[in-house]
């Protein structure tokens, strides 16, 4: 499940402007600050969409993953940058599927995140059935 | 009242597991403190002057006798034998080890408690009025809605690293008791045309530049609600600044966009976010409701109060509220004794008040943003015994709603934010006004003390609002006048230069002696206030 960035063979990362001039790009990167909507046009050409966490505490990138992923963008979704092990559970419930961690995280660790809750309270990108609904049948 | 089922339990019991882990690997050195911080926050653990403070959520103020005596137990056993109960209705522990935090989680989870959300980039304990359930003037009991919040907002993936802090109230009654328009979100079920929805106020808040929240959708239906409060946090995530602290809550978001922009973009997600089915059925809520029906209260129970014993007459008269049930009474116990520090209970007291609880109230507590506690429906023929039992332990102070009955923040005596002592000048002001006959000429004055700008001691909403700052390494306080919390929501305004610990006690006694020469027949401090103005209140303090 963690990755590194940049692995052999993958296509660097254009920037949002880029991408929106360059149509021929698979993979794109996402700033904070920039509209994940603007890419929504878009997704069924893209392979790829990086999402930058240059501070952990900047949670914007969590809202752009799952607007990606409700739009139905269905490629890698990745976390990239400030991302540490106690964010990776709420990352994946927003639809990220890979991590590029500036510090290597403990895959013990990760495992452990990741498994800790079974359930969860409400819907998000992850697809998993929230509680009212196994309440409900 | 609301009980765990077994998801429910499942989500507090991993969450102690989890923090568990978080202290496992700070105390090792695996994480770093920058790194600890943002996740012992969200566990409603603060690094303060002396020690941890560790700060236990009670949603919407609402406790069984179980539950508080816990908390005496955790005061009794981790801390120096008290609590302090909170503006947010929460309780608050000021001398935590961090190697404890654990074992008090797992004591709390054991009795479906827990400090989940209670701080940190996220969203807070949902609160609501201390009367829900009981109040003549509800048009329903809010706290099924607060609860469906509560289940909603926790461990929310896209929201738990917000701007800032997300403060959400419920209230369902027109007297506002939680002050809702001082809310990040504040939700007010109303009535149209026989039917229940949600108004939305939104951008409200205190802090160093207070907003009333203003009116986003007066009605929401109520099978919408989740949805629509998802639709608000997203456009404050987006959007919300993250340059600058001191700009971050939404307040400063919808004053910066305007109202209407906001509500617009709002509007828009919402018709996004409402296709994703993030609505629980009616059958979820109805299930959550049925644990919030009253219980069973006797209509036909004696009405009538014995007041023989005159000190008892008084407390009944001052802390006794109507019931929506004949023969019942809301019992509001003040935590302010004179010379006391506001909000804080001893273990002994907070075990007394669960008794009292257990026997008297249907087995319910409610704690107050006022710093107060409430025993929700109690039978008037118990009254007396109640306020005898209450009395023996320092609980019966008949000063609700009056001069006396002040919110005080923690201040400089424990938080690393303050600037100034707030406790000190409670105590003081309380000690000069403690005549009771004076304070109930006074009437309805509400007290409140910051000890910095961020107004956790609600200066802002107060008829008399202190505000501590640092002046050159002194204590300084300025005094504010004209705000509330209530229906009649406003913020105070600052009369002019500050004064020292007891100067701001005389200026006090200056604008209230002022307000006994200018009141018109039954105007309260705030009344009067509104009506003359801010200047001869100004001539009376600064000549």
């Amino acid at each position: 499940m963690v990755e590194h960035l940049h692995s052999d063979g993958e296509e660097p990362c254009v920037t949002l402007d880029a991408f929106l001039q360059q149509s021929n790009a698979t993979a794109v990167r996402l700033e904070p600050d920039e509209d994940a909507r603007a890419l929504i046009p878009h997704l069924d050409r893209l392979a790829l969409i990086e999402v930058a966490f240059p501070k952990f505490r900047d949670g914007r990138g969590y809202s752009s993953a799952r607007i990606l992923r409700e739009a139905g963008y269905a490629g890698e979704l990745r976390a990239q940058g400030d991302v540490l092990v106690d964010q990776i559970a709420y990352m994946t419930r927003c639809g990220f599927d890979t991590f590029a961690p500036e510090k290597a995280l403990n895959p013990s660790d990760v495992e452990a995140a990741l498994t800790r809750w079974p359930e969860h309270y409400q819907g998000a990108a992850d697809g998993a059935v929230p509680i009212w609904k196994l309440r409900h049948g | 009242m609301y009980k765990y089922d077994e998801y429910d339990q499942q989500m507090v019991d991993a969450r102690v597991a989890e923090f568990s882990d978080q202290v496992r690997r700070r105390l090792a050195g695996e994480i770093t403190e920058d790194q600890f911080k943002p996740l012992r926050l969200m566990n409603g653990l603060y690094l303060q002057l002396h020690a941890y403070m560790l700060r236990v959520a009670v949603p919407y103020g609402t406790l069984d006798s179980r539950q508080m005596r816990m908390l005496a137990h955790i005061a009794r056993k981790y801390d120096r034998d008290y609590g302090h109960f909170t503006t947010r209705q929460n309780i608050q522990y000021n001398w935590i080890k961090l190697e404890d935090a654990p074992a008090i989680l797992a004591d709390l989870a054991s009795v479906e408690m827990h400090a989940i959300q209670t701080s940190g980039n996220c969203i807070r304990n949902i609160s609501s009025d201390q009367w829900a359930g009981a109040a003549a003037d509800e048009i329903t009991d809010p706290r099924p809605w607060a609860e469906l919040l509560r289940q909603w907002s926790s461990f929310h993936p896209e929201f738990s690293y917000l701007p800032r802090k997300f403060k959400i109230a419920v209230i369902a009654a027109d007297e506002d008791r939680a002050a809702m328009r001082l809310h990040d979100i504040g939700i007010q079920i109303v009535e149209k045309d026989g039917v229940h929805g949600a108004a939305f106020y939104v951008g409200g808040g205190m802090g160093r530049t207070p907003m009333i929240a203003p009116l986003i959708k007066d009605f929401v239906p109520l099978e919408d609600m989740l949805s629509y409060a998802e639709a608000c946090l997203r456009v404050y995530n987006r959007y919300g600044r993250r340059d600058n602290i001191y700009k971050a809550r939404i307040k400063i978001l919808i004053h910066e966009l305007g109202a209407d922009e906001y509500r617009r973009q709002v509007e828009e997600e919402f018709k996004h976010v409402k296709s994703l089915g993030i609505d629980p059925p009616k059958a979820e809520f109805d299930r959550i409701a049925a644990q919030f029906a009253s219980p069973p209260l006797d209509a036909s129970a004696p009405d009538a109060i014995d007041r023989s014993d005159p000190d008892f007459a008084v407390w009944v008269d001052q802390n006794v509220a109507a019931h929506k049930i004949p023969g019942h009474a809301i019992v509001n116990i003040s935590l302010k004794p004179v010379g006391g520090i506001p909000g804080d209970a001893s273990s002994a007291q907070i075990d007394l008040m669960a008794d009292l609880a257990e026997k008297y109230s249907h087995d319910e507590l409610r704690v107050t943003h006022a710093q107060n506690i409430v025993l929700p429906h109690v039978r008037k023929a118990d009254l007396y015994s109640i306020w005898q039992e209450l009395d023996a332990a320092g609980l019966a102070t008949p000063n609700l709603d009056l001069i006396s009955d002040i919110i005080a923040c923690p201040g400089l005596d424990y938080c690393s934010l303050a600037n100034a002592r707030s406790i000190p000048v409670a105590q003081k002001i309380a000690t000069r006004f403690s005549d009771l006959g004076r304070q109930k000429e006074l009437g309805e004055l509400k007290l409140k003390i910051s000890g910095c700008i961020n107004a956790c001691g609600h200066h802002h909403a107060g008829h008399i609002g202190i505000l501590g700052v640092d002046r050159k390494g002194t204590e300084n306080y300025q005094l504010l006048l004209g705000g509330s919390g209530a229906e009649d929501v406003s913020l105070g305004t600052i009369t002019g230069p500050g004064f020292d610990e007891d100067g701001i006690v005389d200026a006090i006694e200056r604008v209230t002696d002022k307000y006994l020469a200018e009141r018109s027949e039954g105007e309260r401090f705030v009344d009067t206030f509104r009506r003359v103005g801010i200047a001869p209140f100004k001539e009376a303090i600064y000549g």
